[in-house]
């Protein structure tokens, strides 16, 4: 059994769960501002109030999951893309701060200044992982021990900046037709205004991304002449995308939302196929790349890692359908909350 | 071992400082919160136990006030803690290189088996108290610090591996089918052998018991200083004697086991760290040692200045006789020996804070059997402010823990002979095992099979990059400490029942007003959700 090749798919499972999960309600943060008043402010923050704490830990598992099963890739990632993390953590820890703290004064100048570092963190850490998506296509030069030869400078490029602003319109559609589903009146009458205009945002990136992979990186695309099933993530891809505008004509909102699930979903199996069998691509020489054989932990720990996965998901999954349950229907303020 | 990249040794140097100096920032600021997370969740599935039995609202009342103080420390240990996952990439990438294969899986267990248990529930905790039922959210409570409890295991486990590595084997990684050298430098990592030896060695039961020890000692002290001020305040104070009632029965309970279990933890760091428990006691010179109770320790002099010691102390509480040798300092080369002053300073007021709670919470249990505890203002007095001391004892404990462990990141073990004793070299010094590598040569060579902090360090980042971040975090965490006292502050002066006048969430209260019935919950509900 490859388990090397069965560590890399769980990843990409872990990653797409993190990227479905945290990404609506990065874009709520990211739609924050389209909010008139403090009323609805607080709505959209209580929208996401119950859920992000849990659907952030998606991440933390990804992290510690890439550190067991491929060590030289999470240390040669991490300390290569050391400046774009530490501005991560900082995004990161400053929303878990601001949605904490905007609801402790009545004061506006306070509230205003909350939600300004709410939007600010949601919209940056959204880019920087779209940037680090776009990286890890472009690559990075490695030495032969396979650590970072290059300077931050070097890790910003077209490219990177392209799929950060495509991951910024992904998960504010995203983030908006989760909005619309968890509100009512005036406020989802303008949130649907907002899904048609993210999807379109959404649409035109990714056809400027799609066209620059396809012009500008052909190790993204080499894959899919080995692998004939490939092709059917793309296929999957675009019918999700278009089954969006679709979903919204025909009124079938949960439909929408399940659709942009899936269009994440499929993007991230796309990132999988470009990148396998490499996790790090090395832009200099293909022979220093840390592929998922060379970077990866021993057998044993391979396995052990299989047994500890097998033996929590079902009980993940289970919270997490718990707490969807609990807080299913429309969000309405006066309950406990923020 | 990796290789140097030695343009500037003094730049290397600089990072590696700069980059133990940012740990030490990070990782202490984070565990403000996790012991406090984890002693307050006991006494939540106690209060709310109780509220279900006997239906009693003060219990539910404490309950929900509880959990608000809860639920922000919660939240800002789960912000600070993900730094912490992510900087053993960022600022140890050899390190992580190197022990990722066993460390990765007691970190990836820790994320899947504790991490999801305690945020999902957290959001029942928090925000469903008019969602679920009673019992439901008894569930959810127990739950939550079931799951914190579960963190604390897997992250101690991975720590103490670190500190006596067991069930694993150091062997060279290979390329193309051959043993990997780069630069000259055998590529060796940790690779697990044995995942329970792993999880159970020797030193991961002994520090796990201390270290919950430890939270619910801060947890209960936490909780009878707010109760101590409301009483001293006359406030709320048939809420405040019962949370103080509860809490120091915890809080007597633990400091006496902290106590019996630092005794044996002690003895266990001496067979298993002898260099650490020798800087603990300031012990330069293996013979009969003597117990320093305070003093000054002058690593270049080799000796305790200013001490004043019970003779042959040290040796009675390590082999029950005063005059047994034990190892000092001596024994290790100097390249392999720990720094003196700070785990000695961290170790001794740790110990001594201890003793304190012992005695603080006995005069207290005593009086609060006489029947005066409540009467007795000084010693309510001095309970507001213990539970500093109890942070202190907490955050001093794994300072004297991680630096007394030094220059190891992974302690190699020891050579023993048969019956377990140490093996000396010519000049009488430990040593320690080695694993056998292969040159690019093809010759056969020994490495030492265990690393040192300064071959730990990311290669690849600068000292200006570590310094910069260091300022973010300097700056960010100076204001999240501000934030998280002006806030707590708020919740304290605020009590078990809310303000009367004041609505800090916004339009709530119209709603609960219309509530009515509920009188004694409508404060809580008052911005209830902070997770």
């Amino acid at each position: 059994m490859d388990l090397a090749l069965i560590w890399f798919a769980l990843l990409a499972a872990l990653l797409a769960g993190y990227a479905i999960l945290d990404g609506f309600d990065l874009g709520v943060g990211i739609l924050h501002p389209l909010a008139r008043t403090d009323g609805e402010r607080r709505l959209f923050v209580n929208v996401i109030g119950p859920l992000w704490d849990g659907n952030e830990v998606w991440l933390v598992t990804f992290g510690g999951a890439l550190f067991a099963m491929f060590p030289e890739a999470y240390a040669t990632v991490l300390s290569a893309l050391y400046v774009p993390f530490m501005m991560l953590l900082c995004a990161l820890i400053l929303r878990a701060v601001s949605l904490e703290f905007r609801g402790k004064s009545t004061s506006p100048a306070w509230r205003r200044l909350w939600d300004l570092v709410f939007f600010g963190s949601s919209l940056l850490a959204t880019f920087l992982f779209g940037m680090a998506v776009g990286g890890a296509l472009v690559g990075i030069p490695l030495d032969e021990r396979g650590l970072f030869m290059g300077r931050f400078v070097d890790l910003v490029g077209p490219y990177p900046v392209l799929v950060g602003m495509l991951a910024v319109a992904l998960f504010a559609m995203h983030g908006a037709i989760f909005l619309f589903l968890k509100t009512e009146g005036a406020v989802q009458e303008r949130l649907g205004r907002w899904m048609w205009h993210s999807w379109g945002s959404f649409l035109v990136l990714y056809m400027l991304t799609t066209m620059y992979t396809l012009v500008a990186i052909p190790r993204a695309t080499a894959n899919f002449e080995h692998f004939r099933w490939a092709a059917g993530v793309v296929v999957v891809n675009v019918l999700a995308i278009a089954n969006i505008p679709r979903a919204l004509f025909a009124r079938k909102y949960a439909q929408a939302f399940v659709s942009s699930s899936v269009t994440i979903a499929a993007m991230v199996g796309l990132l999988a196929l470009a990148l396998f069998p490499n996790v790090v691509t090395a832009s200099n020489d293909s022979a220093h790349s840390l592929t998922i054989y060379n970077a990866s932990s021993s057998r044993t720990t391979l396995v052990i890692g299989l047994i500890i996965a097998g033996t929590g998901f079902p009980f993940v999954l289970a919270y997490t359908g718990i707490v969807y349950w609990t807080f299913r229907g429309k969000v309405k303020l006066g309950e406990t909350g923020y | 071992m990796p290789p140097l990249r030695a343009t500037s040794t003094d730049l290397i140097m600089d990072v590696v400082a700069l980059s133990r100096l940012q740990f030490a920032l990070t990782i202490m600021f984070h565990y403000l919160f996790p012991p406090l997370t984890i002693g307050m969740g006991v006494v939540l599935v106690y209060l709310e136990a109780m509220f279900l039995r006997t239906a009693d609202p003060v219990y539910e009342t404490a309950a929900r006030f509880w959990t608000k103080i809860f639920a922000l420390n919660f939240a800002i240990g789960v912000a600070t803690g993900i730094v912490m996952e992510f900087q053993f990439g960022t600022n140890w990438s050899a390190y992580s290189r190197f022990v990722g294969d066993v460390f990765g899986s007691a970190l990836a267990a820790e994320g899947i088996f504790a991490f999801f248990l305690e945020s999902g529930f957290l959001a029942v905790l928090v925000f469903g108290w008019d969602r679920v039922g009673p019992r439901m959210h008894f569930f959810a409570t127990v739950m939550v610090a079931v799951g914190s409890i579960f963190s604390s295991v897997w992250i101690v486990v991975a720590n103490s591996w670190q500190q006596t590595p067991a069930g694993h084997h150091i062997v060279q990684m290979e390329r193309d089918g051959r043993p990997w050298v780069v630069g000259g430098e055998p590529v060796t990592r940790a690779e697990i052998v044995d995942f329970w030896e792993l999880v159970f060695n020797p030193s991961t039961m002994h520090r796990l018991v201390h270290v919950l020890i430890g939270c619910f000692i801060l947890g209960a002290f936490f909780i009878m200083s707010i109760s101590a001020w409301y009483l001293l305040k006359k406030r709320h104070v048939e809420f405040a004697r019962r949370s103080f009632t509860g809490a120091l029965l915890v809080a007597t309970l633990a400091s006496l086991a902290a106590v019996i279990s630092g005794h044996f933890q002690a003895k266990n760091v001496y067979r298993e760290q002898p260099a650490k428990l020798a800087a603990f006691e300031g012990h330069f010179r293996t013979g009969p040692a003597d117990l320093n109770l305070f003093g000054l320790p002058d690593s270049d002099a080799e000796r305790v200045a200013f001490g004043v010691a019970i003779p042959g102390g040290l040796s009675f509480l390590i082999h029950e006789s005063f005059d047994e040798p034990v190892i000092g300092l001596d024994r290790f080369r100097s390249e392999d020996r720990p720094p003196v002053l700070v785990p000695f300073a961290s170790y001794h007021a740790m110990v001594g804070l201890g003793f304190f709670f012992v005695t603080l919470t006995l005069v207290a249990s005593f009086l609060h059997w006489r029947g005066s505890l409540f009467e007795s203002r000084w010693l309510l007095w001095i309970c507001v402010f213990a539970v500093t001391g109890a942070v202190a004892a907490n955050e001093l404990g794994w300072v004297a823990a991680e630096v007394g462990r030094q220059p190891w990141i992974v302690q190699p073990p020891m050579i023993r002979d048969a019956d377990g004793g140490l093996v000396l070299d010519s000049e009488g010094r430990v040593r320690y095992a080695t694993a056998t590598v292969t040159l690019e040569d093809g010759t056969i060579g020994e490495r030492v099979a265990g690393l040192r902090t300064s071959d730990g360090v990311s290669e690849v980042v600068t000292a200006e990059q570590v310094r910069g971040s260091m300022v973010m975090f300097g700056l960010l965490y100076g204001l999240l400490l501000l934030l998280w006292l002006y806030v707590l502050n708020d919740k304290i002066q605020a009590g078990p029942h809310g303000r009367e006048t004041s609505d800090s969430a916004g339009g709530e209260r119209e709603l609960l007003d219309a509530a009515g019935s509920r009188v004694d919950s409508t404060g809580s509900l008052t911005g209830g959700g902070e997770g």
